[in-house]
């Protein structure tokens, strides 16, 4: 069974004082998640990400489509306790201590009386909140409250996990964290659907991911395939702070790099360039293609040029 | 009441009763009531008349700022805030978490009501130091201050649904005041004719009637309050709230939380 699946979804704004303004924020969309994947919705602001996770929420009505999560209608109350969601920049009752915020939550969402401690004091130590548990919400730091948002997303232990932007507002190791938890959540067997325009999460996270652009969906695939491209390139690094006289007449892109060397040059000169650095002593590193990266791919997709083919142009 | 509606009601009450300004409300409140002991005491022979009517009148009064103050920031302020998201992406439905709020505010108002009127027997012990069985009525009253309250919060929080905090307080303030003045407007449509009949007898009956709900000065001068007011009073209060919360569900249900 597919965990999520969106069938043309649509979604109209009626602006302005009248209501006579239309705007499009999300064109017929359509889209399957696998059950126990970690899904990627990438897209700059403004592209219609939040749009979609708040129509699969129930928070707003498409003007057409349906979608259904785990085989069940958006608006059924079995499938809303088999979810967990982190809105954007969330923000909490912040008269309530963490343990009193994941109590409620806990208690709306069906959990067993005589688990919710238990459960709550799991979730707290999983997301490092333990010391902070009887502490108001309103004295919570940025990064704070987005683990409290993550504990809450995760308490009564959902099938299928929705997450908007969760590294927003987090430092490099509050980042990592988030990581981690996701991990565990697809260890776990959980799916996990996360939008966000930090393209290195995704890249080291998503199984596949979805690229959406002014609410039209431009492309979709695993990470894997839609980096597959490759330039007919090849990157070669070596130990060393001399580039051999041939191989700067090979066309490449050279690089230097504290004492090691990087270049980039066509494919078919490789194994001149092996043999011009063998020749010179000189202890080769890696060889490696160079392929398309999620960047590259991400910013194609949204109509700009990529990276290395703006490289390429300065060049 | 399922267990979604009270939990949202518990967290509503709780939220209400740490906020801060709830706090100074009941505070002045209770200077009221001693500012009416003040009087009382000026006041020679009719201190009871004077404590039980400014007394309940305080009560009533702060009570239905609080009602406004905060039921008009029900819904919207957790749609401003986002709260209600995670609330509703969770098996709550949307008209469960429109009666958790409107049990959460009657009930804080309820509790406050209480506090506030151990104010009032206070100063009424205090200028006349013997209860008379009349006293009683002063009960009633409370009572029917409480339903004037219960009105209030389904109209603030049916405001709420769909419009500003500022709009829902002017709106909710408005029709407590036209409200009050219910039994005047019913008697002026009864002196009027054709079209203007019609819609001053439509307006009559659409409006809450609080002025029904009013009996300060009656038990203020020790006259007994008919059993069958109370009677009426509770059915009209239980049928305009439902009917109100109807609507504020009605428009909540379709209503897009951008």
């Amino acid at each position: 069974m597919r965990a999520i699946e969106i069938l043309g979804l649509e979604k109209i704004y009626n602006a302005g004082f009248w209501r006579r303004r239309s705007k499009r924020a999300l064109r017929p969309l359509t889209l399957a998640v696998e059950e126990g994947e970690i899904f990627g919705f990438l897209g700059p602001n403004g592209a219609g990400k939040t749009t979609t996770l708040k129509i699969l929420m129930g928070l707003v009505f498409p003007t057409s489509g349906s979608a259904r999560i785990l085989g069940m209608e958006l608006d059924d109350p079995r499938m809303k306790g088999q979810i967990g969601f982190l809105p954007e920049q969330p923000y909490f009752y912040d008269h309530l201590t963490a343990r009193e915020l994941l109590r409620y939550y806990g208690q709306l969402s069906g959990v067993d009386a005589t688990q919710l401690s238990h459960k709550v004091d799991a979730v707290l130590e999983q997301v490092r909140l333990s010391e902070s548990a009887n502490v108001q919400l309103r004295k919570f730091s940025k990064g704070m409250l987005q683990r409290a948002g993550i504990a809450q997303a995760i308490l009564h232990d959902p099938k299928v996990v929705f997450l908007d932007e969760p590294m927003s507002g987090l430092d490099p190791m509050g980042r990592r964290e988030v990581r981690n938890l996701i991990e565990d959540l697809k260890a776990k067997g959980k799916t996990v659907f996360f939008s966000t325009h930090i393209l290195s999460d995704a890249e080291a996270l998503c199984d596949r991911v979805a690229i959406i652009n002014q609410g039209e969906l431009r492309g979709v695939g695993a990470v894997a395939e839609l980096t597959a491209s490759v330039h007919g390139k090849v990157e070669i690094v070596w130990h060393g702070m001399s580039t051999p006289a041939g191989i700067r007449s090979m066309g490449a892109e050279c690089h230097a790099a504290g004492d090691t060397m990087r270049v980039i040059l066509p494919e078919e000169n490789q194994d001149a360039a092996l043999e011009a650095l063998r020749r010179e002593h000189l202890r080769v590193i890696s060889v490696v293609p160079v392929r398309t990266s999620l960047e590259d791919y991400f910013v194609a997709q949204l109509g700009g040029p990529a990276k290395s083919e703006a490289v390429s142009a300065r060049g | 009441m399922n267990s979604r509606i009270l939990h949202i009601a518990t967290n509503t009450f709780r939220e209400a009763v740490r906020d801060r300004v709830l706090y100074n409300l009941i505070g002045f409140a209770l200077l009221m009531s001693a500012a009416a002991v003040l009087v009382g005491q000026i006041s020679i022979q009719i201190e009871r008349l004077v404590v039980i009517n400014l007394g309940l009148t305080a009560v009533s009064l702060f009570g239905i700022v609080i009602a406004i103050f905060i039921g008009i920031g029900l819904v919207s302020k957790e749609i401003d805030k986002r709260t209600l998201y995670t609330v509703l992406s969770r098996p709550v439905r949307r008209w469960e978490f429109i009666a958790g709020k409107f049990f959460g505010l009657s009930g804080t108002l309820v509790v406050n009501t209480f506090f506030m009127a151990i104010g009032v027997f206070a100063a009424l012990a205090y200028v006349s130091h013997h209860f008379e069985s009349s006293d009683v009525g002063i009960l009633v009253a409370l009572y029917f201050i409480v339903l004037q309250f219960v009105i209030i919060t389904a109209l603030a929080l049916f405001f709420s649904s769909f419009s500003t905090p500022i709009f829902s307080a002017i709106f909710a303030f408005w029709l407590f005041v036209i409200g009050s003045f219910a039994q005047d407007l019913r008697n002026f449509a009864h002196m009027t004719h054709g079209l203007a009949h019609w819609l001053a007898t439509g307006a009559a009956y659409l409006v809450p009637n609080f002025s029904a709900l009013n009996v300060i000065s009656q038990v203020a001068h020790g006259e007994p309050v008919p059993h069958r007011l109370i009677l009426l009073n509770t059915a009209y209060v239980l049928v305009y709230s439902l009917a109100v919360l109807s609507g504020a569900v009605l428009i909540f249900e379709r209503r897009n939380l951008k």
